[in-house]
């Protein structure tokens, strides 16, 4: 049995919020006809994971939210974010659907850097969009999900980095879902061109523990030949969110995509991240850390899939559990036939701090071709109780000890997000999370 | 009366059913080194593992206790915060975590809250005592024991005990597997703690640790006792001699646990 999903929102909806968005005709076109393929698609089928009665329909669709006139003015929920001492250049605040504050440097105006809301890029940079918007990594037709983002996207922001542009800082974005009831259909589309590099971090908070709703993200990073491009980001959705997040890479020739991404959302979360290897010599590396809580169910996979001869791929998942948390952690290499000399490797760890939470680490080598190397490893355990005797014939509690274990436990993703307080905000988030 | 006093009485433990020590006593006094020798297998380990608290070991029968207080009733921070270090034959690794971290936490441990160490006065102790041992000062930075060779593992036990400073510690065999020199940082550096206070119980198996360390008392261990306690000329005569005269001394055929005729 499959729980009704007929949405409130037709055609007439469609086209009336296009027009107040003043899209241009292909992406209103490109919504309606992903919402006709919305009814036919069935919703995606996570490994192990059983989808079917969560809510992916149940949110309302708009709200605006109110300005920041400065960063010195922040509510407290998103002040922690910011590195005080040295204030971003270069951010984008979303609250709920609007942009409260926005800011780029002049520099990188001048280098032809577009750093904008997913709405002013749409109709100021159309063709830049459109050439990539739903293309290269995330197609409209993959499943029920991807079709209804499309269809209702509702914010989010584009990066453009020209040819032989290296931006140094990092470009940070907080997607602040303030409204509890409201969806976010949020699209982020970074492309980085020949030759170009950026460091890209995103946060994603809500609040909503008691009201309902859904966020559908999909993002979408395109590294151009040479190109290196280093994402991080913190998922934070409260309880009532019901969170599908798919961040898909495509990297061509010697380019580089790494990810370093906190999975720390306290509802129901499928959370897909897959990174094609298209161009010879090209490399990611996929690091993720989550946090199981309360009664949650997640689904986390991270995916690479070489194509190009000479790529490398590494992936490593750590997890930890507690409560009655359910996750399933799949650790994806393939190797396409044709990817000759590639390199395949994956590491999934899950630590276990409650009898009754539940986690499973999936590594998966998919290998169509004889002249590579891969290698996986996995393990699902408890905290050893001989690194809890050392710490504590120190002198230290054995609750200060299992911290230190679980911290370290997860040091090796957290030490790799690129801004020193989104660092800070992420361990504070685990401390909250675990203790 | 200087320093504190470790009274071990009467000691039995058992490791999953099967027991090791059958009854040892041994009192260590502030201001004293004792060293216990004996072949492989004949409880030594045991011995500092069951004082310490490891989980595996089970005390059926006696007492250990410091300054009168029964350490067996206390969990084992607080037995280090009594007083007690063990330097391990094999110490966890544990990935993620600075050695810097965890020395600053440990030495946290027995301050009050609020009265932590100032930073840079934790700093500065630290590098002198890494200089002391003549350890790169890169190893503050690496994670605890992660990757480290057994004669990096070795100072860093000897870098813990000098920044905690202990009433009484023990050393679990922190001779094995370090070349001469090492040796000799290592006994310097137990040596700079050596005073009034401090009361130090060194297990091992070979007699050269005793040429840099100087016991005032020698035990031997077979069969999960003392059976055999003498001065530093003891350990000078087992290293000339060998441990047979001993077994034909007590009338023992092998001297390792669970062998009693």
């Amino acid at each position: 049995m499959t729980v009704e999903t007929k949405l409130p929102y037709d055609k007439d909806y469609i086209n009336q919020f296009s027009g107040d968005h003043q899209e241009p005709e292909w992406m209103k076109e490109l919504r309606l006809q992903a919402l006709e393929q919305v009814d036919k698609l069935e919703l995606p089928k996570p490994d192990k994971t059983k989808i079917g009665k969560w809510n992916f329909s149940r949110f309302k669709h708009t709200a605006q939210g109110e300005k920041i006139s400065s960063l010195t003015e922040l509510p407290p929920e998103i002040n922690d974010f910011l590195d005080k001492d040295n204030l971003p250049e270069n951010i984008i605040i979303q609250r709920n659907h609007s942009v409260a504050y926005a800011a780029i440097s002049q520099e990188l105006k001048d280098k032809g850097v577009i750093f904008t809301d997913i709405f002013t890029a749409i109709k100021e940079h159309s063709d830049l969009v459109q050439r990539y918007y739903m293309k290269d990594a995330v197609s409209i037709d993959e499943h029920r999900l991807t079709a209804l983002h499309a269809a209702l996207m509702n914010g989010g922001v584009f990066v453009y980095v020209p040819k032989n542009v290296e931006i140094e800082d990092p470009l940070q974005v907080i997607f602040w879902q303030e409204d509890p009831e409201v969806a976010l259909f949020n699209h982020v589309l970074v492309v980085a061109d020949e030759n170009s590099s950026v460091t890209y971090v995103e946060n994603y908070i809500s609040h909503n523990n008691e009201e309902e709703t859904v966020a559908n993200v999909v993002t979408e990073v395109i590294a151009q030949n040479n190109a290196r491009i280093s994402f991080g980001a913190v998922d934070n959705f409260a309880s009532g969110t019901t969170a599908y997040n798919n961040r898909r890479g495509v990297a061509y020739r010697d380019a580089t995509i790494d990810w370093a991404l906190g999975q720390m959302n306290d509802g129901n979360t499928v959370s897909e991240n897959v990174t094609h290897l298209i161009g010879d010599n090209s490399i990611s590396n996929a690091k993720t850390v989550s946090v199981g809580r309360g009664n949650q169910s997640q689904n986390f996979t991270a995916n690479i899939v070489h194509f190009g001869k000479n790529s490398e791929g590494y992936i490593l998942q750590h997890g930890v559990m507690k409560d009655k948390a359910t996750s399933i952690f799949n650790g994806v290499g393939k190797i396409e036939h044709g990817a000759s000399k590639s390199n395949a490797e994956q590491e999934s760890r899950v630590l276990m701090l409650s009898e009754k939470a539940r986690g499973d680490a999936n590594p998966i080598l998919l290998i169509d071709e004889d002249d590579v190397t891969a290698g996986h490893a996995a393990s699902v355990g408890r905290v050893d109780p001989l690194q809890l005797y050392y710490l504590m014939s120190r002198g230290i509690t054995q609750k200060e000890a299992e911290r230190l274990v679980i911290h370290g436990f997860l040091a090796p993703v957290v030490n790799q997000l690129p801004i020193e307080s989104v660092k800070e905000q992420l361990t504070q988030v685990i401390e909250r999370k675990v203790y | 009366m200087a320093g504190s006093t470790l009274e071990i009485k009467n000691l039995h433990v058992s490791i999953e059913g099967n027991e090791i020590l059958k009854g040892v006593d041994l009192t260590i006094k502030g201001g004293e080194f004792h060293a216990i020798m004996g072949p492989n297998g004949t409880g030594k380990s045991t011995l500092a593992s069951a004082i310490m608290g490891h989980p595996k070991f089970e005390i059926t029968e006696g007492s250990v206790l410091l300054d009168g207080e029964d350490v067996l009733e206390m969990d084992v921070d607080e037995r280090a915060r009594a007083g007690l270090f063990l330097a391990m034959q094999y110490p966890s690794e544990i990935s993620g975590v600075t050695t810097s971290d965890f020395l600053r936490s440990s030495i946290n441990a027995r301050r009050e809250e609020g009265d932590e160490i100032p930073l840079m006065k934790f700093i500065k102790e630290m590098d002198e005592a890494l200089d002391y041992l003549e350890i790169d000062k890169n190893m503050a930075q690496r994670y605890l024991n992660e990757g480290f060779s057994g004669g990096e593992k070795k100072r860093n036990e000897i870098l813990q005990l000098m920044l905690l400073k202990p009433e009484i510690a023990i050393l679990d065999e922190i001779d094995s597997g370090l070349d001469i020199d090492a040796l000799k940082v290592v006994s310097k550096g137990i040596n700079k703690l050596r005073d009034e206070n401090f009361g130090c119980l060194i297990i091992t198996h070979y007699q050269r640790l005793l040429n840099y360390i100087t016991p005032d008392a020698v035990h031997v261990m077979m069969q999960g006792r003392v059976v055999k306690s003498g001065g530093p000329e003891l350990a000078q005569r087992l290293e000339a001699e060998g441990y047979d005269w001993i077994k034909e001394e007590l009338g023992i055929e092998d001297e390792t646990v669970g062998q009693e005729a």
